[in-house]
């Protein structure tokens, strides 16, 4: 068996084998997205529902066109457009599509730990797409993934994670991953934005920005995620921007060249100056475009040995 | 156990597939080779090779193509990890020769055939293999170039050695297979 897991739920779950095998698998799939025809058909007979319990343009369209071009069929489901508004529970919606012969379900939800209850109840295998504070696994392997490419390996590097930890489950998920691989790892921000005792899962903490750009190899900055914050946390953006922000002369001043990522989606001017978005050291759309790869990968991996003598028997007894 | 190509016959059966090969492609202008991953290319990398040397032309496109995501039994088997693949040419409009060790059931080449024609559309297919096992075909494939054809049942197994990798040139037939 590839991989140790029948979901990836959170980093946490996997083993430091299935990370490299999920790289190598990508690395496949990255160059099938720069030929001309960026499509294979392997998964020409799996189906996969994107059920979105949360707002998202870049992963859900990221996991589509991952879908689509390692052959799958793809379904759409938004809680927008759907009956969770009339008060569906969790488990009836997923049932619902399942019965629809779903094979994948990839999903995310504002509550932590969503896909974990799902996968208790449920057979199909589940990615899960990012569930509220906790984690974001496929983000998090294709941060490490760009951090392997552009560095060549991520083990013994050092990445600082910048801005709000506290409500990021691209942080934990990075934490989790890049410890795995042997890298060192700091958070950095303002202390409210800090969870206490962040230090256990063994990380650096620093409340100078500038000090961890000068420790790190690669800054990844994180979004202040304002609609997961119910009480103030800090005075103003503005006043975020001057302490946390980080800008070009900032990174100038440094005795090193230092590379920048950035999860998505950016507040220019506030933790990322523009100058600093578009530099030559970002590697921003560099993660967007491995993300797909990874995505594809992490699909094609889990999509696992079938008993289709079953399925056929199923068919005719119906 | 059946030796079917010690170290001395291999060489000089790669040779002669290699002189076919120039005498119906003579200087490769065209015509590019690509072996299949992962046991084929053991052999493509000597057959480019000879090539080279007979034809004195080192300039030949030569590939590597990884077949994995064009399999038919996906699900059938626990999902592999892929090796790589590695073509840094087109093939629009070239001849192609497709390269594999043993041509057993004829799948792997029916999805190298379909890896292939996504890297564009080449003018002719031949498929050269060391091994044919004839009677054990599931799909209408026939090699162009063959270093030996052997009869075999389904429980027999072609073992192919290469120094690079085993340390020893040598093709044996196995008759149980644990």
């Amino acid at each position: 068996m590839p991989l140790s897991v029948k979901h990836l739920l959170g980093i946490k779950e996997l083993t430091v084998q299935d990370i490299h095998q999920i790289f190598i698998t990508a690395d496949n799939f990255k160059q099938v997205l720069q030929r001309q025809i960026k499509k294979v058909p392997t998964l020409r007979d799996t189906t996969v529902a994107n059920v979105f319990f949360e707002n998202s343009t870049r992963t859900r369209l990221s996991f589509e066109l991952a879908e689509k071009r390692i052959g799958a069929e793809v379904v759409n489901f938004a809680t927008s457009t759907s009956s969770v508004s009339k008060g569906e529970t969790l488990i009836d919606t997923v049932n619902n599509i399942l019965a629809m012969k779903v094979d994948m379900v990839v999903m995310r939800h504002s509550a932590s730990g969503a896909p974990w209850f799902l996968a208790q109840h449920i057979d199909a295998s589940i990615i899960n797409a990012g569930d509220g504070t906790n984690e974001h696994p496929t983000q998090a392997l294709l941060d490490a993934f760009s951090i392997r490419e552009k560095l060549g390996d991520v083990k013994g590097k050092r990445i600082a994670i910048i801005g709000d930890i506290m409500h990021s489950r691209v942080a934990l998920s990075n934490i989790f991953c890049l410890n795995k691989l042997g890298a060192e790892v700091m958070v950095a921000g303002p202390p409210t934005l800090i969870p206490k005792y962040i230090e256990s899962l063994g990380v650096r903490v620093e409340y100078n920005v500038k000090k961890a750009l000068e420790w790190c190899d690669v800054a990844n900055v994180l979004r202040i995620q304002l609609e997961r914050q119910h009480k103030p946390l800090f005075s103003t953006l503005r006043e975020y921007a001057l302490f946390y922000g980080i800008n070009s002369q900032m990174l100038d001043s440094l005795s090193k060249e230092i590379v920048i990522m950035h999860p998505g989606p950016i507040n220019r001017g506030v933790e990322l100056n523009s100058d600093v978005a578009n530099s030559k050291q970002s590697i921003i759309l560099d993660q967007v475009e491995n993300g797909v790869a990874i995505r594809m990968a992490v699909i094609y991996l889990l999509s696992g040995k079938r008993d289709l003598s079953m399925e056929l028997t199923k068919e005719s007894g119906a | 156990m059946k030796t079917l190509f010690n170290n001395d016959q291999l060489h000089i059966t790669l040779q002669r597939l290699a002189h076919q090969l120039v005498e119906n492609h003579l200087d490769f202008k065209d015509t590019v080779i690509i072996g299949i991953q992962p046991r084929g290319i053991l052999l493509s990398d000597r057959i480019a090779e000879l090539v080279k040397n007979i034809t004195g032309n080192h300039k030949i496109d030569y590939g590597r193509l990884d077949i994995t995501f064009y399999r038919d039994d996906v699900h059938k088997n626990e999902i592999q990890v892929p090796s790589y693949t590695d073509i840094q040419f087109s093939v629009e409009g070239k001849n192609v020769i497709l390269v594999d060790d043993v041509l057993h059931t004829g799948r792997t080449i029916r999805a190298a055939m379909d890896a292939l024609i996504d890297f564009g559309r080449p003018k002719k297919v031949e498929l050269l293999v060391l091994i044919d096992r004839r009677f054990s075909r599931e799909l209408p494939v026939q090699p162009d170039y063959v270093g030996q054809t052997v009869d075999t049942i389904l429980t027999q197994k072609v073992k192919v050695y290469w120094k690079e990798k085993d340390g020893k040139d040598e093709v044996v037939l196995m008759d149980k297979v644990k």
